[in-house]
């Protein structure tokens, strides 16, 4: 069975490559959409259909593994993807509250992407830096020990380099 | 670490003081020594009865007897067999699995091979959390190390005995600690959990007999072995041997790893190794096993710590998380924090989880909002039972924990919500006012500036007032008065 693709050939390419690169094993399904996500930033449909193809399995079986699994995205992130911990340490210190700064500044609510892809904000479930409590991951750079105050100076800070770059 | 005296490291025994990069370091701490010593004496029962004495059990939170665990396995007759080590720490505010396998991650390698070599297996899987990228680099250059040293791969020290590890990336789901859930996600599909039996010894990774055990369990299993099952089970209590390794955090002055002996009581780790409850505040609850466990109060403080005297307490072992609260923390959204997160990671595939934990969640919220009566608190207590006892695995079973723990040990705390509709703690955004006192305020605008709904109006230099209505309780208020003239009702 045929299925219209309207990803480009060189990122489906690609995709077969990384299908490929574990012998198009069905076992190693995981794997491959960890790096397919690694390669394209997120799992879009058509990509999914792709290595649906590649490995001999249903599209709904790929859909159901990447919905199950809170790591893959579907939706692209920000430039600047905001994650706040939502850990007990972190929450018993507060984190709720710089959730809602978060959400109060840049209008967004948890899951989403701004309309001009700076940023994206998602709450995730303890990075184990519970000494540092309450944490907020821009990135891969880890802020501590946050009060409420200081979410604005964050969300400056990337914008003004969002606007300069 | 502070308070050194207290506490003892067997699983942490190397972190911080090797370099997990370099397996010489491991070596000259008697690396590798035990699984030599085990492949020499070519006794796989011997080896297997050595780790039964020693009273090892599962630091994964069940703390089910790891000899008798292997024993099952190496019982049932296979082609191939499997080792898994679970490192899919999913816990919200542990991150002892992740300390191992960053700081001594040669350790896990070699009880592995020792695992390996007694169930009589040739492969080994690590399934590890894809958020932990430095755990993952340290064990991809262990393995290579120890390959190339030939102390993984064929013929290890030359006495015929094959072992390799791979590593396989789970993917951000709490149930997958669940050792038929994890089985199933590294074989590709979902991790959804069946029911057991077959246990993974009879029917595992791809239906062969698999073992797995928790990354902290497999790191006590070379210091058992070099230092015999007789020096292990001396330490703790008659039916908990050896430490447990906690991740201390919450309202406590010293917050990181510890490890301890059993049977230490948890007093003497909140005051005397914890340095005691942060800014003075009095003491509330401790809360042990992450969503499984429940929250302890100060009629616990002195129980020694020990698998079953936790259980009785209501709460359990967990894989060891244990955040201090102090009276500001509100028991009621405490159970609903961790109902919240129940609902999110239940997989779905049974009734009881998928739709009892979000009843749970919404008869607490309705709580918390001060609509609650009465009635609703005998739904929570019938609700939690029935969950425990038709859930499908140990998510489920014990996702209600939080929930019953709180209402034995807080009871009056969950009345005062429903009857007086007050928040003793003052957490509930519902159940709480802000206002002015007239006498204390001098009319700077401050507050009214802070304020991002414009709902405290006043004219300058006259006190203000708050409209309850427009209200949204976010406190922004108080922490601008200057003059302490703003308190919570």
């Amino acid at each position: 069975m045929s299925v219209k693709i309207h990803i480009s050939q060189k990122t489906r390419t690609k995709i077969e490559e990384i299908c490929e690169s574990f012998s198009n094993n069905t076992g190693e399904l995981i794997n491959v959409l960890h790096k397919t996500q690694d390669y394209l930033g997120y799992l879009p449909a058509e990509a999914q259909e792709v290595i649906a193809q590649e490995l001999g399995i249903s599209t709904a079986k790929v859909y159901g593994v990447v919905s199950f699994y809170s790591f893959f995205t579907m939706i692209p992130k920000g430039r600047f993807p905001i994650s706040i911990c939502m850990g007990t340490a972190c929450y018993v210190r507060g984190a709720e509250r710089i959730l809602d700064e978060f959400k109060h500044l840049l209008k967004l609510n948890v899951g989403e992407t701004g309309a001009d892809g700076l940023f994206s904000l998602a709450s995730l479930r303890c990075v184990g830096a519970c000494g540092l409590a309450p944490v907020v991951l821009v990135g891969e750079k880890v802020y501590g020990r946050l009060a409420t105050d200081d979410v604005r100076n964050i969300v400056e800070e990337y914008q003004n380099v969002g606007f300069t770059v | 670490m502070e308070n050194n005296k207290k506490q003892l490291r067997i699983a942490l025994r190397n972190c911080g003081f090797i370099n997990p990069e370099n397996i010489e370091d491991y070596i000259a701490h008697s690396g590798y020594a035990a699984l030599a010593s085990v492949l020499e004496t070519n006794d796989p029962q011997a080896t297997i009865d050595v780790i039964k004495k020693s009273g090892l059990r599962g630091r994964g939170g069940g703390g089910f007897p790891t000899g008798l665990k292997w024993e099952i396995a190496s019982k049932n007759h296979a082609d191939q067999k499997y080792v898994v080590c679970n490192a899919d720490e999913g816990d919200p505010g542990a991150f002892m699995d992740r300390s191992i396998l960053e700081g001594d991650p040669h350790s896990i390698l070699e009880a592995m091979a020792i695992n390996g070599f007694c169930i009589g297996a040739s492969k080994g899987l690590i399934y590890i959390r894809a958020e932990y990228p430095l755990a993952i680099e340290r064990l991809l250059i262990a393995i290579k190390q120890a390959e190339e040293a030939g102390l993984l791969g064929r013929n290890i020290f030359g006495l015929g005995f094959n072992f390799d590890i791979e590593l396989r990336y789970g993917a951000g789901a709490f149930v997958c600690g669940e050792e038929t859930a994890l089985i199933h996600s590294m074989e590709g599909d979902r991790g959804e959990p069946t029911f057991k039996p077959p246990f993974p010894a009879q029917s595992g990774y791809l239906g062969k007999p698999t073992n797995v055990n928790n990354v902290e369990t497999f790191a006590n299993i070379p210091v058992i072995i070099l230092k015999g099952w007789e020096w292990f089970a001396s330490i703790g209590t008659e039916k908990s041997k050896g430490t447990k390794v906690f991740a201390l955090a919450g309202k406590i002055d010293n917050v990181g790893l510890i490890e301890v002996p059993m049977g230490i009581t948890l007093r003497e780790v909140i005051y005397e190794i914890g340095g005691g409850i942060k800014d003075d505040r009095k003491f509330k609850a401790v809360q042990t096993g992450g969503p499984s466990g429940g929250c302890l109060t100060e009629k616990f403080l002195d129980t020694p710590i020990d698998y079953d005297n936790l259980i009785d307490a209501g709460s359990m072992m967990g894989s060891g998380g244990m955040i201090v609260m102090d009276e500001d923390d509100c028991m009621v959204s405490v159970a609903k924090f961790y109902l919240d997160f129940t609902v999110e990671e239940s997989c779905g595939k049974c009734s009881p989880c998928r739709i009892g934990n979000k009843r749970l969640y919404e008869i607490l919220d309705k709580i918390t909002e001060g609509k609650g009566t009465m009635e609703d608190l005998d739904h929570l207590k019938n609700l939690s039972k029935v969950i425990k006892d038709t859930a499908l695995c140990g998510l489920g079973q014990t996702s209600p924990n939080p929930v019953l723990s709180t209402i034995e040990n807080f009871w009056g705390e969950y009345v005062y919500h429903v009857v007086d509709k007050k928040c003793p703690a003052g957490q509930c955004k519902a159940l709480k006012s802000y206002i002015i006192n007239p006498d204390l305020c001098i009319g700077c605008t401050a507050c009214a500036r802070a304020c991002p709904v414009g709902a405290i109006k006043g004219e300058k230099k006259m006190p203000h007032e708050i409209n309850q209505a427009n209200c949204i309780k976010c406190g922004a208020c108080v922490e601008k008065c200057k003059f302490n003239a703003i308190s919570i009702k």
